[in-house]
C-alpha cells in the first residue's frame, strides 16, 4: 500500500504540494488528473524520492515502511517504479542495456529482452542509445518497456499516452493494463473475483486525455489543482466534468458535491 | 632521399631542439643504452611471467596469437619476437629492413622530419627498432596484425621507428600496445610512426597505451592517405603517466580519401596529457572526422583538434567531449580552418560533468549511485566505430571496461 499523509513539497524553496493525502491500496490504480503546471509530476518525483522535491511536511509510506527519506534507488528496490513525462538522453547506454538494467539482469538473456521489445513494438530501437533523439511517442514506448522489465508492485505513469500515435495506443494501453492487472477484459478463465483477490499491482496514471481508461479499469480518479489534491471520485465523472466546465469549475462542483 | 649521412646531419643539428608542445624533457635523465634480451620462441612467449602477461593482455596482446594475423614484439631495445602468419603480410623490424631492402627508402622519414624536434633527431640517432608493416597490393588481413612496444628495465629510454605501409587496394588492421612492466617506474618512450595508405586501400591502427606513473612519451606522426583511401585511427589511454604529448598529423593527398580519428582518454592525477590530431583535406571529395572523448579523473588533459580544407567540396567534423570527473582540468582546443569557398567544417566541443538527472535516472531503475556514474561514463567512452574488425572492438571495449575500477 502506498499511503500519503499531509505530504507538504517545495522545489527551489517554492511550495508545489499542499497537503496531499492519498491512499492507493494493493491492487488500486488511480487516475491524476490536472491542468499543467500543477504540480502532477512533481508529485511522482516526490513519491519516486527525487531530493530536489523537499519534503517539509507530512509523510510518505510504502509496504508499511516510512519511504519520506529513502534514497531513489532503495525506493526502486522495494517496488517503485516510474514512467516519466521526459526522460533524460544517455549517451553511449544502449536501451537494450537498460532493460537488462530495469530487470537485473546482467547476464545476457537477450529474448527476454527481446520478447518484452516486442510487445511494444521497440525491438527496432534496442540498439539505440537510451532516448536518444526519440519522438514523444518513442519515448512513452521506450519508458513502458523499461517498467515492463522492472517489475514493481507501485508504478507511476506520467502522462504515458500522449503523443503515442493510434496504432500504438492500443499496445500501450493493454501493456499498461496487463501491469496493472486492471484488464478490462481479462483474458483468463479464473472469475473475476478470484482476480481481484490476487491482485496487488498498484498504479498512478496521470492523463490529460483520459484516452487510458479505454483500456484499463481505474478505481479512482483525483484532481491536482494548484499543488491541491481537489477531490476524489469516479474518473470519467472526473474527465466529463474537466471537459464541460474546465478544471476551476470542476473542482468546485466536485467539492460542493462532496 | 636523403643519404643516412645526411639525415644524421640534419638530426644533430636538431638534437637540442625542444617540441613545440608539451614540457621540455632532458633526455639525458633516462638510459638509452641497448639491453640485450633473448629473442623468444613461440613457446617462450607463452611462458612469459604472469604479471607481464597481464600487461600485455590490457594492451591488446593476444599471446596466444589465435585471432592474430602476425605479431611485433618489441622488449625496451631488442625485438623479441616478429612474425607473418598471413601470406602477403609483411611484419620486419626496421633495422633489418633498413639493412636488407632498398624499397624502404621510399619511406624512411618521407612523412616525418627529422629535424622537427629533438625526439625526432634522436630517434635518427639513437635508433633502436621498430616494425615494418606492410600489406601487398590487394591482399586483406583476415586477423589484425599486433605490434607491442615494451619497456622493462627502469628509466630506460625506448628509441623506436614504424613504417605502416598499405598497398593499393589491400586491408590492414594492426593492434598496437605499448605499456611498461610492473616494477617500471620511469622510463621515456619515444615514437616515430610513418603510414602510407596507398590507392583504394584501408588501413585501421587502433594504440592502447599503459604507461606508468613517471613516463614521458613522445610520438611523431604522420600519415598521407591517396584517392579513395581510408585511414581510421583509435587512440586509447586510459593509465597514469607523467608527461604525453603526441599531435598526429594526416594529408589526404588522393580525391575521396578519407581519416577518421577516435581517441579515449581517462587521466590520472598529477598526469599530463596533450593529444590531438591534425588533418589536411587536400583534395576535392575528401573527408575528416576527429572524436575525442576524455575524463579528468584527476589528471590535466589538453585535447587538441585542428582540421584544414585547402580545396571546395571537402568535408570535416570535429568532436571533443569531455567529463571533469574526480578532479583535474580539461582543456579542449578546437581548431578549424577554411582556405576555399565551399568547405564544410564543423566542430562541437564540450566540457562538463555528469548530469545529476540522468544519476537519478539509472538510480530509479535500481541501480545505486555509484553503479549509476560508472554506467554513465562507460556509456560517455563507448563509441560507435565503423569499419572496425570484431577483435578490435573487444579490445578497446575490454580496456574500457578495466579503466572503471581506476576511476571508482
Ligand atoms: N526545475 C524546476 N524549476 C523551477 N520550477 C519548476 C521546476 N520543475 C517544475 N517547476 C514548476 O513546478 C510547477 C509544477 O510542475 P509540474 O511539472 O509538477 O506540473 P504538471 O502538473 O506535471 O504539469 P504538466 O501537465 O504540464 O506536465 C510548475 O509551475 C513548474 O513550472
Ligand atoms: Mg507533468
Amino acid at each position: 500500500m502506498l499511503y500519503i499523509e499531509d505530504l507538504e513539497v517545495e522545489l527551489e524553496g517554492k511550495r508545489i504540494l499542499r497537503h496531499i493525502d492519498l491512499e492507493i491500496k494493493p491492487g488500486e490504480t488511480h487516475v491524476l488528473f490536472g491542468p499543467n503546471g500543477s504540480g502532477k509530476t512533481s508529485l511522482l518525483m516526490t513519491i519516486m524520492g527525487y531530493p530536489q522535491f523537499k519534503v517539509v511536511g507530512g509523510k510518505i509510506l510504502f509496504k508499511g515502511q516510512d519511504i519520506t527519506n529513502m534514497p531513489i534507488n532503495e525506493r526502486a528496490s522495494l517496488g517503485i517504479g516510474m514512467s516519466y513525462q521526459r526522460p533524460p538522453t544517455i549517451n553511449g547506454l544502449k536501451t537494450r542495456q537498460m532493460v537488462k538494467i530495469c530487470s537485473k539482469n546482467k547476464e545476457e538473456d537477450e529474448d527476454k529482452t527481446v520478447e518484452l521489445a516486442k510487445r511494444v513494438n521497440f525491438v527496432d530501437f534496442l540498439d539505440r542509445d537510451v532516448n536518444a533523439g526519440f519522438s514523444g511517442g518513442e519515448i512513452k514506448r521506450s519508458e513502458l518497456l523499461q517498467l515492463m522489465a522492472q517489475n514493481a508492485d507501485l508504478m507511476l505513469f506520467d502522462e504515458p499516452e500522449s503523443g503515442v500515435d493510434l496504432e500504438n495506443i492500443t499496445l500501450v494501453g493493454n501493456s499498461i493494463a496487463e501491469l496493472l492487472e486492471k484488464q478490462i477484459r481479462p483474458e483468463n478463465e479464473k472469475s473475476i473475483i478470484r482476480q481481484k483477490q490476487a491482485r496487488s499491482k498498484m498504479g498512478l496514471i496521470i492523463t490529460h486525455t483520459g484516452y487510458i481508461l479505454d483500456y484499463i479499469i481505474a478505481d479512482k480518479g483525483q484532481v491536482l489543482y494548484d499543488g491541491v489534491l481537489s477531490c476524489t471520485t469516479n474518473p470519467r465523472e472526473i474527465l466529463n466534468c474537466i471537459g464541460q466546465m474546465g478544471y476551476k469549475e470542476c473542482v468546485r462542483c466536485i467539492v460542493d458535491k462532496n | 632521399m636523403y643519404s643516412r649521412q645526411e639525415l644524421r646531419k640534419k638530426a644533430q643539428d636538431a638534437i637540442g631542439k625542444p617540441g613545440t608542445l608539451g614540457p621540455d624533457i632532458n633526455l639525458e635523465d633516462f638510459d638509452k643504452s641497448d639491453l640485450p634480451h633473448p629473442y623468444l620462441s613461440d613457446q617462450e612467449l607463452m611462458s612469459l611471467p604472469k604479471a607481464e602477461q597481464e600487461r600485455l593482455i590490457m594492451s591488446g596482446l593476444d599471446l596466444t596469437e589465435k585471432e592474430r594475423g602476425g605479431t611485433f614484439f618489441q622488449k625496451d631495445s631488442r625485438v623479441i619476437h616478429c612474425k607473418s602468419k598471413q601470406e602477403g603480410i609483411e611484419v620486419i623490424p626496421i633495422k633489418q629492413a633498413l639493412e636488407k631492402y632498398d624499397w624502404i627508402k621510399d619511406y624512411y622519414w618521407k612523412l616525418v622530419s627529422v629535424e622537427t624536434d629533438k625526439y625526432t633527431a634522436t630517434a635518427e640517432l639513437n635508433l633502436q627498432d621498430g616494425y615494418v608493416i606492410r600489406a601487398l597490393p590487394g591482399v586483406k588481413s583476415i586477423y589484425p596484425v599486433q605490434a607491442s612496444l615494451y619497456i622493462d628495465k627502469n628509466g630506460h629510454q625506448q628509441i623506436v621507428h614504424n613504417i605502416i605501409i598499405a598497398e593499393e587496394d589491400s586491408e590492414l588492421h594492426i593492434i598496437t600496445g605499448c605499456a611498461t612492466s610492473p616494477h617500471l617506474k620511469k622510463g621515456a618512450h619515444i615514437g616515430i610512426s610513418e603510414f602510407f595508405v596507398k590507392k583504394n586501400a584501408k588501413l585501421s591502427f587502433t594504440m592502447i597505451h599503459n604507461w606508468a606513473e613517471d613516463m614521458i612519451v613522445r610520438p611523431r606522426s604522420v600519415a598521407q592517405v591517396e584517392e579513395g583511401g581510408l585511414f581510421l585511427n583509435n587512440y586509447i589511454c586510459m593509465k597514469a603517466v607523467k608527461s604525453l604529448q603526441m599531435y598526429p598529423t594526416t594529408h589526404l593527398v588522393g580525391d575521396n580519401s578519407i581519416a577518421r580519428f577516435y581517441s579515449i582518454i581517462v587521466g590520472a592525477p598529477d598526469s599530463e596529457y596533450d593529444i590531438g590530431g591534425r588533418v589536411f583535406l587536400k583534395k576535392p571529395g575528401t573527408r575528416a572526422e576527429i572524436i575525442a572523448r576524455t575524463i579528468s579523473n584527476g589528471g590535466n588533459i589538453i585535447a587538441r583538434g585542428h582540421l584544414i580544407g585547402e580545396v571546395p567540396g571537402v568535408k570535416a567534423h570535429l568532436e571533443c567531449k569531455g567529463l571533469i570527473l574526480n578532479g583535474g582540468r580539461i582543456h579542449a582546443i578546437p581548431e578549424l580552418e577554411g582556405h576555399a569557398e565551399g568547405v564544410e567544417m564543423s566542430h562541437e566541443a564540450a566540457v562538463g560533468k555528469i548530469a545529476q538527472e540522468e544519476i537519478m535516472y539509472l538510480m530509479s531503475r535500481g541501480l545505486t549511485e555509484d553503479e549509476a556514474v560508472s554506467t554513465i561514463v562507460q556509456g560517455f567512452l563507448s563509441l560507435d566505430i565503423p569499419d572496425l574488425p570484431p577483435q578490435l572492438k573487444a579490445e578497446i571495449d575490454k580496456a574500457i571496461e578495466a579503466s572503471d575500477k581506476d576511476m571508482m
